[in-house]
C-alpha cells in the first residue's frame, strides 16, 4: 500500500510500486486531466506537481511519491485557475492534448515567480511538444496569466 | 428547380442533420468530425445563423450511426461541403417550426420572427421545444426553402471561442482516451519488429499472465485485461516470448532520390501545352526533394470496441471517416455493413491518414476475444511513430526557360513520389495494417493517388498558379510503397510548391529579377496578388536586413482552388537556422470564423516549420528507427516563430478551407529566406544546420 497526498487529500493505493503514477492517476483516481503522450517523459502532457515541482507522470514510478505531495490539474480548482482563463482568452489550443500539461508547468513557474518575462515563459515550456503549432498562443496566455503587459 | 447542396442531396433527411427536443435544445449532427482544427465550432456556427438560435445553445453531436454520412474529414473541404448543406437543412429546420407556429395562431409565417429559439407572432411567443413534438424533420429537405443573405448573418465571421476548448484545457474528460464504458477492459497489441516480420513461435512459458487474455491469429498478437499497467506489462513479456522472422524491405534512406526514381511508376500528365521550348532563351534546372514525414500527434492513437455476440460489433474511433471505416471493417471481416457501427469519439490533432483507423480495427479484433465487454485499445509512441503511415518522400526536377526580359518561358515538371493515399477502403481494399497480419493475410497495393476531381495526391499544387506558357507537369507515381504511405496535410503540396517558389527564386537571382516583382509580373489572378502584396508589404518586403538574415517569400492557391496563401519568412542563420517570424496573408473566400483561420493558419505554418527544418523519418534496411521524440524530433517552444496572420477579404467568394494552406508557401518561405541570408541554395528537405553546411561546401553547378 503507497500512501500520498492527492489534490489536498490522504489517499492510499494497492498498486505495484512500480506502476506509472499516470496510470494511477487516470484509472484508480478516475483523474483524467493527464494525459498519455509518449511514456518516457520526454513530450510533457502527463505533466503534474509532485511537492510542487512539474514531473512528468508518465515515467514517474508510484513508489517514488510515498509520502508527497502530488497535485494534478483537477487540483488546481474550484474554478478555473488564472493560466487556463488565459489559455482560453487566447485561444491558445488546437487539439487541447497537449495543454494540461502546459497548464502545470505554468502554474509551477508562476508559483515561483509571479511575473516571469517572455525568455523564461519559453524556456519553463520547453520540455512541452506542442504538434498542431499553438506555442506562441500558449506563451501570450502565460505571459497574460503573469499579468505582463504584451 | 434549385438543386440540394452535395452532402445534403445524400442525407436529405433533416433529421439526420437536425433534431430539437421538448426542453428546446438543439442538437446538429454533421459528419464532420473535430480533429483539433475546430470545424464543429465552426459549423454550430453556420446553423445558429439560420436557426435563430446561440451557438452555445448547440449540441454538436459526434458523427455516428444515425447522422449523416459525409465520408472524409479531410482535403480543408468541411466548410465548403457541409456549410452549405447544413445551412439549408437548418433553414429547413426553421421554416419547418415557424410554419407550425403560425398554424398554430392562424397566421402568415411571413409576419413571424425568430431569435435565440423563440419564435414571436402578433401576440406571444413560443420556444422551439414546445412545438418539437409536433414539427416532423423525417422528411426530406425541400431546396426552395431561402437561406439568409450574407449581410443578414449574425454569427458567421465572428470569433466564436472554440465550444471544445474548455473541457480541454480544464482537463475534463474529453478524448476517447477518457472513455470508461461500464465494464471496460484495457488492451495492448503486440506489433511485429519489422513491417515483413511474420510471427514464427510465442514462448508457451511466456504467458501473458493472470487474468490476460492473449489474442493470436497469425502474427497478430494482443493482451486485453482490466488492470491497464498490467496490461502493458503483459504484453512486453508477450514480446519477449516471441520469435519472428524478419526480411529486408526497405529501400536505403540515404539515397531516396535514386529509390524514388528507380519505379516502376504509373506516370500522370497534367498538363502539356505542348510548345516548343523557344531557342535562345537560358535554360535552368533544379531538384528539389523531402523525405518522409511522420504525422507525429501528441497522443497514439486509440479505439474502444464492443461486440455483441459474434456477428454485430460498436467502435469508437478518432478516424476522420466513421463510415468509410464501418465499410472496411466489415469487409475486413466478412461482416454485414449494418453490423459494424463507428461513432466518433475525439483525440489529439489529426494532421492526416494517421493510425486511427488501423487502431479501431485493432480494438475490434481484441474485443472479439472478450464479447460483451468494451476493449479500450491503445498503440505506444514507438508503434505510432513507426507503423501509422508517412507523408510520402519526393523528389521533383525542374527545368525552365528565361526570356530576355527575365521572364519565364517554359516550365517543365517531373515529380518522383509513392502514393499519396491508403486509407481505408483505397484500391477497393479494407487498407487496414492489423489485416495484413492475420492467419490468413490481406495483401494490400501500393497507395494510390486521389484523382484530379478530390485535388491529386502527389501532384497536389504540382500545375504553378502562375501564367507560364510551354508547361509539361508529369507525376510518376511508384507502384510499390515498401515504406507504408498515405495522406498526410496537404498531401503532395507541400514539396511542389517548396520546389515551385524555391525555382521561381533561383530564376529570379539568374534574371537579376527581384523575387515579388518576378511572381506579381507572371501572376494574374488579383485575388493572388492581392495576398502577395499584402504579405509582402505587411513583411516590410525590400527592407535592410543585417548580415545573417534573410526574407522569403512563398505563395500558392491551394490545390489550385481552394485558399490563396502568402508567406514571408524572416530567418537568421548562426548556428542553426532560425525562423524569426513568418507574415502571412490569406484568402479563404467568406469566413466563418476569423479567430479559427488565424489559427488554422498559425498552426499550418508552424508545423510547416518543423517539418522544413527538422523532420526526417529514419529507417534501416529492414525497420524505421525513429520512434521516440529523440530520434524525430519537431518543432519546440524555444524555435516556434511568431506568425502573424492578415486575412484578406474574398469579396464575397465562397468559403473554402484553412487547414491545409500555409504549409507549402511556408516551406518556399523559409527555404527562399535561408537563400537570402546564407547565399546558397539548399534543395533538400529538412534544412538541418548539416544540410545548410553540405550546400555551402557544395560546388557551384
Amino acid at each position: 500500500m503507497i500512501s500520498f497526498r492527492l489534490n489536498g487529500a490522504p489517499r492510499e493505493v494497492a498498486a505495484q510500486p512500480d506502476t506509472p503514477l499516470l496510470y494511477v492517476l487516470r484509472n484508480d483516481f478516475g483523474l483524467l486531466g493527464a494525459r498519455f503522450g509518449c511514456g518516457m517523459g520526454l513530450c510533457g502532457a502527463c505533466v503534474v506537481h509532485v511537492e510542487g515541482v512539474p514531473v512528468p507522470s508518465c515515467d514517474t514510478p508510484l513508489w517514488s511519491v510515498e509520502g508527497k505531495t502530488v497535485v494534478t490539474v483537477e487540483g488546481l480548482g474550484p474554478g478555473p485557475h488564472p493560466v487556463q482563463r488565459a489559455l482560453l482568452e487566447e485561444q491558445a489550443a488546437q487539439c487541447g492534448y497537449c495543454v494540461t500539461g502546459v497548464v502545470m508547468s505554468a502554474v509551477a513557474l508562476l508559483d515561483r515567480q509571479p511575473h516571469p518575462d517572455e525568455a523564461t515563459v519559453v524556456r519553463e515550456l520547453d520540455r512541452h511538444l506542442c504538434r498542431c503549432g499553438a506555442q506562441r498562443r500558449m506563451v501570450r496566455a502565460v505571459l497574460r496569466a503573469g499579468g505582463a503587459s504584451g | 428547380m434549385a438543386e440540394l447542396p452535395r452532402n445534403l442531396a445524400a442525407n436529405p433527411t433533416l433529421s439526420r442533420w437536425i433534431r430539437v427536443a421538448g426542453d428546446g435544445a438543439v442538437e446538429v449532427h454533421v459528419g464532420k468530425v473535430e480533429l483539433g482544427q475546430g470545424i464543429l465550432t465552426a459549423l454550430a456556427q453556420i446553423a445558429a445563423d439560420e436557426l435563430d438560435v446561440d451557438p452555445a445553445h448547440i449540441r454538436m453531436v459526434p458523427a455516428g450511426p444515425g447522422g449523416p454520412d459525409e465520408g472524409l474529414t479531410a482535403g480543408s473541404l468541411s466548410v465548403q461541403d457541409t456549410g452549405p448543406a447544413l445551412r439549408l437543412a437548418a433553414a429547413n429546420v426553421r421554416s419547418r417550426f415557424v410554419a407550425e407556429a403560425a398554424r398554430r395562431w392562424a397566421v402568415d409565417p411571413a409576419a413571424l420572427s425568430v431569435a435565440h429559439g423563440q419564435i414571436t407572432g402578433p401576440d406571444t411567443t413560443i420556444g422551439y421545444g414546445h412545438l418539437a413534438a409536433h414539427v416532423d424533420l423525417d422528411v426530406p429537405a425541400d431546396p426552395e426553402v431561402p437561406v439568409k443573405d450574407a449581410d443578414k448573418l449574425a454569427w458567421t465571421g465572428r470569433d466564436v471561442p472554440r465550444l471544445d476548448l474548455p473541457d480541454k484545457v480544464l482537463g475534463r474528460p474529453r478524448y476517447i482516451t477518457d472513455l470508461r464504458l461500464p465494464g471496460q477492459l484495457f488492451g495492448r497489441v503486440v506489433r511485429p519488429p519489422s513491417p515483413a516480420a511474420r510471427l514464427v513461435a510465442l514462448d508457451p512459458a511466456a504467458p501473458a499472465g493472470e487474468g490476460m487474455t492473449l489474442v493470436r491469429d497469425g502474427s497478430f498478437l494482443g493482451v486485453v485485461g482490466a488492470d491497464e499497467a498490467a496490461v502493458v506489462r503483459a504484453a512486453e513479456a508477450v514480446r519477449a516470448g516471441a520469435t519472428w522472422h524478419e526480411r529486408d524491405t526497405l529501400p536505403d534512406e540515404d539515397d531516396l532520390d535514386t529509390y524514388l526514381r528507380a519505379g516502376p511508376h504509373e506516370s500522370t500528365v497534367v498538363v502539356h501545352d505542348g510548345a516548343p521550348v523557344p531557342a535562345g532563351h537560358r535554360r535552368l534546372s533544379a531538384t528539389y526533394s523531402r523525405p518522409f514525414v511522420a504525422h507525429a500527434s501528441m497522443a497514439p492513437s486509440c479505439a474502444v470496441a464492443l461486440w455483441h455476440g459474434p456477428d454485430r460489433v460498436e467502435v469508437w474511433s478518432h478516424s476522420q471517416g466513421v463510415y468509410p471505416l464501418g465499410r472496411a471493417i466489415a469487409a475486413a471481416l466478412r461482416l454485414d455493413q449494418a453490423a459494424v457501427r463507428v461513432r466518433h469519439a475525439e483525440g489529439a490533432g489529426c494532421y492526416g491518414h494517421n493510425a486511427a483507423d488501423d487502431a479501431a480495427f485493432d480494438a475490434v479484433l481484441l474485443a472479439r476475444a472478450v464479447p460483451g465487454r468494451p476493449v479500450q485499445l491503445l498503440w505506444s509512441r514507438q508503434d505510432e511513430l513507426s507503423w501509422a503511415p508517412f507523408g510520402s518522400a519526393m523528389t521533383a526536377d525542374v527545368t525552365a526557360t528565361l526570356d530576355a526580359g527575365g521572364r519565364l518561358s517554359s516550365w517543365q515538371y517531373d515529380l518522383f513520389s509513392q502514393g499519396h493515399t491508403a486509407r481505408p477502403g483505397y484500391a477497393g481494399t479494407p487498407g487496414l495494417l492489423a489485416a495484413t497480419t492475420l492467419a490468413e493475410p490481406a495483401v494490400y497495393p501500393a497507395a494510390v493517388d486521389p484523382p484530379a476531381a478530390a485535388g491529386h495526391g502527389s501532384l497536389r499544387n504540382a500545375l504553378p498558379g502562375y501564367d507560364l506558357p510551354a508547361r509539361r507537369v508529369t507525376g510518376h507515381r511508384l507502384l510499390a510503397t515498401p515504406i507504408r504511405s498515405s495522406a498526410m496535410r496537404s498531401l503532395g503540396a507541400y514539396l511542389n510548391v517548396f520546389a515551385i517558389e524555391s525555382f521561381l527564386d533561383e530564376a529570379a537571382l539568374a534574371a537579376g529579377r527581384d523575387p515579388l516583382d518576378l511572381r506579381l509580373d507572371q501572376l494574374s489572378d488579383p485575388r493572388g496578388r492581392r495576398v502577395l502584396e499584402t504579405a509582402a508589404k505587411a513583411a516590410g518586403w525590400g527592407r535592410p536586413l543585417p548580415d545573417g538574415r534573410g526574407l522569403g517569400l512563398g505563395y500558392a492557391r491551394y490545390k489550385g482552388r481552394g485558399a490563396y496563401c502568402a508567406v514571408v519568412a524572416e530567418v537568421e542563420a548562426e548556428t542553426e537556422i532560425r525562423v524569426r517570424r513568418l507574415t502571412v496573408a490569406v484568402d479563404v473566400g467568406r469566413v466563418v470564423n476569423p479567430d479559427g483561420v488565424r489559427n488554422q493558419i498559425e498552426g499550418g505554418a508552424v508545423q510547416s516549420t518543423s517539418w522544413t527544418l527538422l523532420e526526417r523519418v529514419r529507417f534501416d534496411r529492414r525497420r524505421v528507427t525513429s520512434v521516440d521524440w529523440e530520434a524525430y524530433p519537431i518543432l519546440r517552444f524555444s524555435r516556434t516563430p511568431e506568425v502573424a496572420v492578415t486575412i484578406v477579404d474574398g469579396g464575397g467568394a465562397p468559403s473554402v478551407g484553412a487547414g491545409e494552406a500555409a504549409q507549402g508557401p511556408t516551406a518556399g518561405a523559409i527555404g527562399n529566406a535561408v537563400a537570402a541570408a546564407v547565399g546558397v541554395r539548399v534543395r533538400d528537405l529538412p534544412l538541418t544546420t548539416e544540410a545548410v553546411v553540405a550546400a555551402i561546401d557544395r560546388p557551384a553547378r
